[in-house]
């Protein structure tokens, strides 16, 4: 998985609540069997009209947030589907990090897993990141420091240690637990003594 | 067990299915049954293929395409890509020895209908699938929960999952539901209430007399919804009415390990004095039958109300949100919900696509015709249940009273296969969101319970089932 430390750049600003996975990658998309390539179809009803064409005044179409890899959102950011190709297309676009004041469980789950970093702001900084973004201002997240800088004003917010470690690593969260393959063997050996209809063939 | 403090039901399967505490201190999870479908699995092979690893336990996991396939011809799937899907899932499934189900195969249907129906869901169970409904396998007292596609990598390999404990919810409904009022209703009503965030970061236990008097399948609908209200999973403690459901069907314990299995389940429901971090009561004779008006589930208001306006708002944010969704939707405020007129009436999803669905339409429908200018589909959750319908000569109503009678799976819940909704048109459905796009580009939901989808396919517009005859 890419390791994430720090990040610098402009925010885009996408003041919608409730943005939820269908939106951010709509299910037309959902039948590949890869995970990289949907960085185009990102946000695709509100980037593009019914002729596919570009919608100029959308924020990541316009210049210089077609860049972007930060973005600010609105509160519950990825709710609904559990679809991984939400955080894939945001990765794919660029966006390696985004803020809000909530995101859904599935969704913020799923951006650990691919190197995205989601923070959680309350609503008060979510205004005041909202305008900075509006106002092309440059962002500096830092995760080891856990803070976001935009101008001379600075923000710490919060994340749990162990995803913390996992960015700033960039480890593969497999590989960690097979490391506990004897503990999940003699869990088994026990559960199939306690519950044996939960061990036969489906 | 050596703790004697009382306990929810969500921690005593929490507890149960602790493998270890891993060393950055979250909680290695055993996993029971892994559900798996065609459009979020094909990623985590590839991944497990590159990393040279294995499925560590082939005989607990499941898998059938649902979200892809035709709902007419069986036969063929035209679009490439869902045809490649499909193909995919079955090379997959057949290379790791996984039991699969396949589009000719009867049991074949919507991931969350299926495992119940053949009793793989039972309670005191973890269940996972790459899709956000898994909360549905919840209303045997299991839990269930949806994960992205790098986690059912991490099940295949492992049977675990590396999570969190969630903070335990419980919403207790209370009283005998109101004519006309439902499972879909109550569930409806507690995301308008709770909002779609509610839930976040819990697992939400319904209890209380109303929800203890329904049946397997109208808790699953509450369950099914639990994603709506933001909830990690939903939880119904399991009593007599779950293991007389689950009795008998195919996968279900049998002979000794069936005593074995109802004696730990009857330990399963919460404690009397267990703590909850948050608990909610309701009257169950606050509720009326609910509909949706905008585009988020919790856009929600009693079908005899009015579509409201942007200015109740409490907050600025709130305002904007009403305006954009009134927009999208085509609606005023104002308006009368039961004066909007529909062009498509949909049921079935695994909210609502279940033989006890089937049966409430054919009753309100019988001997009717759906209105003129509206078009109406049922697709039965499972090619189960859409057998028994027929036994029963459930389609021969429906089909005369003017619906297309379709092959199960999830169809225009999520439109990934050809049915879908035109730009502007307007559906009643049974399914579970109302989201921008989600039935189709520009397409209009309005969610509500089967039995209102009948009466408003019957009257055109949005219907009171109170006021129907
Ligand atoms: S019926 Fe709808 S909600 Fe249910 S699994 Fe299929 S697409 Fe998802």
């Amino acid at each position: 998985m890419d390791k994430f430390t720090t990040l610098q750049g402009i925010a885009a600003p996408l003041p919608i609540v409730n943005i939820d996975t269908d939106m951010i990658i709509p299910k037309q998309f959902l039948k590949t069997i890869k995970r990289t390539g949907l960085g185009v179809s990102l946000f695709y009803e509100m980037r593009y009209d019914t002729e596919g064409k570009l919608i100029e005044d959308f924020v990541l179409n316009t210049k210089p947030y077609d860049n972007s890899k930060i973005l600010v959102a609105g509160d519950n950011f990825g709710c609904g589907s559990s679809r991984e190709h939400a955080p894939w297309s945001l990765k794919d676009f660029g966006i390696r990090c985004v803020i809000s004041t909530s995101f859904a469980d599935i969704f913020y789950n799923n951006c650990f897993q691919n190197g995205i970093l989601p923070i959680v702001v309350n609503a008060e900084e979510l205004d005041r990141l909202m305008s900075a973004a509006g106002s092309q201002l440059e962002f500096n997240i830092d995760l080891p420091n856990q803070s976001i800088q935009v101008g001379n004003h600075s923000i710490n917010f919060d994340i749990e240690d162990h995803r913390k470690e996992r960015l700033l690593q960039g480890l593969d969260d497999i590989g960690i637990t097979l490391g506990y393959k004897e503990d999940i063997s003699s869990y088994e050996s026990n559960k199939k003594t306690q519950k044996p209809w939960l061990f036969g063939d489906l | 067990m050596s703790n004697q403090s009382p306990k929810t039901l969500f921690d005593k399967i929490w507890s149960d299915h602790l493998v270890r505490q891993r060393d950055d201190g979250t909680s290695l999870l055993y996993i029971d049954r892994h559900l798996v479908h065609e459009v979020t699995s094909p990623q985590a092979f590839e991944g497990l293929k590159i990393a040279n690893r294995s499925v560590h336990r082939p005989d607990a996991t499941i898998a059938v395409a649902d979200h892809n396939v035709p709902t007419i011809n069986r036969q063929n799937i035209e679009d490439p890509q869902s045809k490649i899907q499909v193909e995919t899932l079955a090379q997959n499934t057949k290379e790791h020895g996984i039991q699969y189900f396949d589009l000719m195969d009867q049991r074949q249907g919507i991931v969350h209908i299926i495992g119940p129906e053949q009793g793989i869901t039972q309670p005191g169970m973890t269940i996972v699938c790459g899709d956000s409904h898994t909360s549905t396998h919840g209303a045997f007292g299991a839990l269930a929960f949806g994960i992205g596609t790098s986690e059912v990598e991490h099940v295949l390999a492992t049977q675990t999952i590396v999570q969190n404990p969630a903070k335990n919810m419980r919403i207790s409904v209370n009283g005998e539901l109101p004519f006309g009022v439902n499972s879909k209703d109550l569930i409806l009503y507690i995301i308008g209430q709770i909002g779609t965030a509610g839930g976040t970061g819990h697992v939400i236990e319904y209890a209380g007399s109303s929800v203890q008097s329904l049946s397997m399948e109208a808790r699953m609908t509450i369950c099914n919804m639990s994603i709506e209200a933001g909830a990690r999973a939903g939880l119904i403690s399991p009593d007599q009415i779950t293991f007389d459901y689950i009795k008998g069907r195919p996968y279900a314990p049998k002979d000794s390990h069936w005593d074995q299995a109802v004696e730990y389940w009857s330990s399963l429901p919460s404690d009397n004095d267990a703590h909850y971090d948050h608990e909610i009561v309701i009257n169950s004779s606050e509720i009326d039958p609910m509909v949706t008006w905008g585009t988020s589930p919790e856009d929600v208001i009693a079908v005899n109300g009015t579509v409201p306006s942007p200015d109740s708002a409490k907050s600025e944010n709130k305002k904007k949100s009403i305006e954009r969704s009134l927009d999208y939707m085509g609606l005023k405020p104002g308006t009368k919900m039961t004066d909007i007129k529909l062009d498509k009436i949909f049921i079935g999803s695994c909210t609502n696509g279940r033989i006890e669905d089937l049966r409430k339409v054919a009753t309100i429908v019988k001997d009717k015709k759906i209105a003129s200018h509206v078009q109406a589909m049922i697709v039965p959750g499972s090619g189960l249940v859409k057998k028994q319908a027929e036994e029963e000569g459930l389609d021969t109503i429906l089909k005369d009273a003017g619906f297309e009678w379709r092959e199960a799976g999830c169809s225009m819940c999520l439109g990934m296969n050809p049915d879908q909704l035109k730009p502007g048109e307007r559906c009643a459905s049974t399914s579970n969101r109302n989201f921008e796009g989600r039935q189709g580009r520009g397409g209009r939901t309005h969610l509500m319970s089967p039995e209102l989808a009948a009466a408003s396919a019957i009257k055109g517009n949005i219907a009171d089932i109170r006021d129907f005859s």
